[in-house]
């Protein structure tokens, strides 16, 4: 008993001086939401490549506070995710949170980011309402929406390709439904139809059978996969002799995939507010330093980590690295303006979301790897398009059955 | 008319892959009355192990040797060191091959990282198959003579040959058997063996059509299950049946009822399993 009393009295000591020597130095605490097990792991792993590159970057030093990450695997599960962020938050003193991968982790700890006030920064999830129909006071997404590289797509494939009847096939989930709709929207809108939408289970074994009922009548389709889905897919097209053109989303053909593909994905034209072919100074520095540190080419998840930790960065210098006052840090997360970065230029809208440069991209071979070629940009895309915000709010949100096909 | 005849050979297609998968799983369950729930992390797996054999410069033909032998070998070692000391203990055993499933599935994230896969089909069997209107991918139609071989050659084992006709007595009743003679201690490995080495070389098999990622053991696991469970535990004709019957629900219930793909999936098993338990060729385990 003595014993056991004398343990815990040290640990308390320890605990105690390790607390003092901790706000002596005042190291600010990040807590970062990872996926580190389960069928989300690869993304998981590229997210944390793009942070630590940036937080090397900055010699883990922000507006001269010391950063320290406290990294959680959540296993890509939303329960898992809600207690790993009441650890980092409760346990662990997090004052910042940069997390997690997937819109429903996003979602599962929405209600308790509220109550705690915990700054987020979101560096993957684009379900669209996080920063439209219910916005999170403390809530800023690093990456764009799931619809917003997809509206000029649309317009892209209508006008520019001069396609005028398009079958859909997309995941079913939120992500493949809220990508499928906006490109409808824009497309339609520009005179092109969309006569068919096939929805797919996100983990449908095989694509055979979707890909069989694709109506020959469509010019071209547009496929919306994430995940690994896109491999999938694109592998088995060619072989039931299909030769109509394939449009993607920005995660079928994404770089973190694209490496694994071959010659079924030549000439996939696809959007995105990132490719790693972009030709700035700024993103030719951040591939070489990603090809070198980790031998592949940045994709969604490294540069959304990355940009997540620059928001940080930008955010912290405006308030000189004191965050004690929480609101005025909010005030500068969604005040986040960066000239030049990976993507471009960044700033936010009022709702917390980037307005973002989005690239139209073709796939092609360059120095026996394939790359998403960019054909065009779109300058300065907004979350709502080109459409008012308040009239695309009084719609509902994207879903499975909105924007219908007519 | 082309919308039966393309979505019945996918049918067919998806229900080859099954069989090859749901064999093994059924001959271990038959004999051994294990549920041995590590057996989509076995395919998945060998699905691997190929993969990397492929990487390594291997053809195709000799990856599916590896990754059948691979996971043979890994069968041969969990069966003689883990499970047998388990015997007559079916809870502990299944709960063991759940367990042996996680940890063979996050060693794959661990060392092929969890980036998804595909395997490259051989050169000679990609494209399509032409026939006027309609193209179908010959790796498919590979796939059906694959399996329509290996059923005859399981049936051919199992019926004609004298380690099959134990099997067969160990399956119909252990006990019997035992009585009999027939030293089961000696046919467990075998069969476990034999069960795990279809899942591997089946895992490698499927590559070209599934692709290997985290969670393409989770995703087939409960196909094998549905299958077995609806043809009749340790029958090989009902799993065979059940691999077809759920390979044409499978394609044309997506087809026909895109919004009923599961229910329509797991239906059957839901009637079987009331109206018949034993499956729709099993008979009543003694």
């Amino acid at each position: 008993m003595r014993r056991i009393a004398t343990l815990f009295s040290t640990t308390f000591l320890m605990g105690w001086a390790l607390v003092t020597a901790s706000e002596a130095a005042e190291p600010l605490k990040v807590g970062f939401m990872t996926v580190r097990s389960g069928a989300l792991a690869a993304g998981g792993r590229q997210m944390e490549e793009g942070l630590q590159l940036c937080i090397d970057a900055h010699r883990g030093e922000m507006a001269g506070r010391k950063i320290q990450i406290i990294t959680a695997d959540t296993a890509g599960q939303p329960a898992v995710t809600k207690t790993k962020a009441q650890e980092l938050i409760e346990r662990d003193g997090a004052q910042v949170l940069i997390g997690p991968l997937a819109a429903f982790e996003a979602l599962a700890i929405d209600d308790y980011i509220r109550q705690t006030k915990t700054p987020i920064i979101s560096p993957s999830a684009a379900a669209e309402d996080l920063t439209q129909r219910k916005p999170n006071p403390w809530f800023v997404r690093a990456v764009g929406t799931s619809a917003q590289a997809h509206h000029p797509l649309g317009e892209y494939a209508a006008k520019e390709l001069h396609y005028k009847r398009i079958a859909i096939v997309a995941d079913d989930f939120a992500f493949g439904h809220e990508i499928a709709a906006g490109f409808q929207r824009t497309f339609e809108q520009n005179g092109g139809k969309v006569i068919q939408k096939l929805w797919s289970p996100l983990n449908a074994a095989e694509y055979g059978t979707y890909i069989s009922q694709i109506d020959p009548n469509a010019d071209a389709v547009f496929a919306a996969f994430a995940g690994g889905n896109g491999i999938k897919f694109l592998g088995e097209y060619k072989n039931y002799g299909m030769q109509k053109p394939i449009l993607g989303a920005m995660t079928t053909v994404d770089e973190g995939i694209l490496k694994r593909m071959g010659d079924e994905a030549l000439g996939v034209i696809s959007a995105g507010w990132y490719s790693a072919a972009i030709d700035t100074p700024a993103n030719k520095k951040f591939v070489e330093a990603v090809r070198k540190s980790y031998g592949a080419d940045p994709g969604y998840y490294t540069v959304g980590a990355y940009m997540a930790c620059q928001f940080l960065n930008n955010a912290l210098e405006q308030v000189k690295g004191d965050i004690s006052d929480k609101a005025a840090f909010m005030k500068a997360l969604r005040n986040v303006n960066i000239p030049e970065s990976p993507y471009g230029q960044v700033k936010l809208d009022q709702y917390g979301q980037p307005i973002l440069d989005i690239a139209i991209r073709k796939v092609e071979r360059k120095d026996g790897k394939l790359q998403n070629t960019v054909i065009k940009t779109y300058p300065a895309v907004s979350q709502f398009w080109t459409y008012k915000p308040e009239e695309f709010l009084k719609s509902p949100v994207y879903s499975r059955d909105w924007t219908p096909v007519k | 008319m082309n919308f039966w005849v393309i979505q019945g050979l996918n049918g067919l297609a998806f229900g080859s892959l099954l069989f090859i998968l749901a064999s093994g799983f059924s001959l271990i369950f038959g004999l051994m009355r294990i549920v041995n729930l590590s057996h989509g992390a076995y395919f998945m797996l060998g699905a691997y192990v190929g993969l990397s054999a492929i990487d390594a410069g291997v053809s195709f033909w000799v990856a599916i040797l590896i990754g059948g032998l691979a996971i043979s070998v890994l069968g041969a070692i969990i069966e003689r060191f883990i499970l047998r000391r388990l015997s007559g203990q079916p809870l502990a055993q299944v709960l063991v091959t759940l367990g042996i499933a996680f940890i063979i599935a996050d060693a794959c994230v661990w060392i092929w990282t969890g980036d998804p896969r595909p395997v490259p089909m051989p050169r000679e069997l990609a494209g399509a198959f032409r026939v006027q209107q309609l193209a179908f991918p010959i790796y498919r139609l590979f796939v059906i003579g694959v399996a329509f071989t290996l059923a005859a050659t399981l049936w051919f084992l199992l019926e004609r040959s004298r380690l099959g006709a134990m099997i067969r007595a160990g399956v119909d009743d252990l006990s019997m058997a035992r009585a009999m003679g027939i030293r089961t201690s000696l046919l467990f490995p075998v069969v476990f063996c034999l069960g795990s080495a279809l899942a591997g070389a089946g895992g490698v098999l499927a590559g070209p059509i599934l692709s290997v990622y985290p969670g393409l053991d989770t995703d087939m696991l409960p196909l094998a299950l549905v299958v077995v469970i609806l043809g009749g535990i340790g029958s090989l004709l009902g799993a065979f049946i059940g691999s077809l019957i759920i390979g044409f629900i499978y394609s044309y219930g997506q087809a026909l009822f895109p919004d009923l793909a599961y229910v329509i999936l797991f239906l059957p098993m839901v009637l079987v399993l009331t109206l018949r338990p034993t499956g729709l060729f099993g008979r009543q385990a003694i």
